[in-house]
């Protein structure tokens, strides 16, 4: 492709960043208003509703704190993925977003394994209101989960021939992000009980 | 990443190594049993590991500065939709409304902690 054939996100920079960066940060923003409504309705009927706490108490803490500590790992390797395509290693940016995946993909798979529990106990979406706002916050991240990973593959792929290297800061953005998103439902559904 | 984080490269794995840490400090401080403890253990630490991500992994410090203010922006929005509606959420009656299962749960505590007073 001619450097005259670029999409725009990659050339312009009118906002004094790169287009598809400030793109990004905007996704960022959007994301913000929604895991932030649902967490705030979520603080409110929990400080209004003392009973939640019998409810809450059947999260399993540990499985919390492991998938924690594999969302903080996976953003390390997308940091320095991003830090490999800064010096123009594409092939090791490639692989360290491949490691980032198989984090992504222990994430959902722990989750898969905690739902099966959960709910072979009886523990269903339609239980209590306070396993409603459990599944839906934690599906609704999962569901960002597996969209990261989608999209890494995919910059992984263009990466692994040195091209397009810029979308690796791109998707650790997005990363980053869905791991902060955990940061704070970690404590709200499985420590706060 | 600008030339003032190549200057002074970010030492990620000890960030990490911090982050663990302190998701440690977090699933370690309930087990004190004291609810102070715990919201500071559990949430103060959660809000320092997010700004850690944020400025350290996201790098949102060495942008461009209306890129922290969008942020802070949508943040504030999110506070001020709590504030605007948390208290329907959280109280029985207000001005021109009232929860009636709310109140008649409330009537009855009462009611059997004076029964119970009164034997």
């Amino acid at each position: 492709m001619s450097a005259s054939a670029r999409p725009i996100a990659n050339t312009r920079s009118a906002a004094g960043i790169p287009t598809g960066k400030l793109a990004v940060w905007w996704v960022v923003a959007s994301e913000i208003v929604i895991f932030g409504g649902l967490l705030a309705a979520y603080v409110m009927h929990r400080l209004a509703h003392d009973a939640w706490s019998v409810q809450a108490a059947h999260t399993n803490t540990w499985i919390g704190a492991f998938n924690t500590m594999v969302l903080l790992t996976s953003s390390l390797s997308a940091v320095l993925a991003h830090q490999a395509a800064e010096r123009g290693d594409g092939p090791k940016a490639a692989r360290l977003l491949g490691a980032t995946m198989i984090g992504a993909l222990t994430f959902l798979a722990v989750k898969a394994f905690e739902w099966t529990e959960e709910i072979s106990h009886g523990f269903t979406i339609t239980s209590s209101t306070f396993w409603s706002f459990y599944y839906t916050a934690a599906g609704l991240h999962a569901s960002h989960v597996i969209a990261g990973a989608i999209l890494m593959a995919w910059v992984a792929k263009d990466a692994a021939k040195n091209l397009e290297l810029h979308r690796v800061e791109l998707i650790g953005i997005y990363w980053h992000f869905v791991d902060i998103v955990w940061i704070f439902l970690f404590p709200l559904l499985y420590i706060a009980k | 990443m600008s030339d003032h984080a190549a200057h002074h490269p970010i030492n990620y794995v000890r960030i990490w190594f911090i982050l663990v840490a302190l998701l440690i400090v977090s699933v370690a401080g309930p087990m004190l049993g004291h609810p102070i403890i715990t919201l500071i253990t559990a949430f103060g630490i959660a809000c320092v590991k997010a700004v850690m991500v944020a400025r350290n992994f996201m790098h949102i410090n060495l942008e461009q500065r209306y890129i922290s203010y969008v942020i802070i922006t949508v943040l504030v929005f999110v506070f001020l939709f709590f504030a605007g509606t948390s208290p329907d959420v959280m109280k029985a009656e207000g001005s021109g409304w009232v929860k009636p299962s709310w109140q008649a749960a409330a009537s009855a505590a009462n009611a059997s902690e004076g029964g119970a007073a009164h034997h």
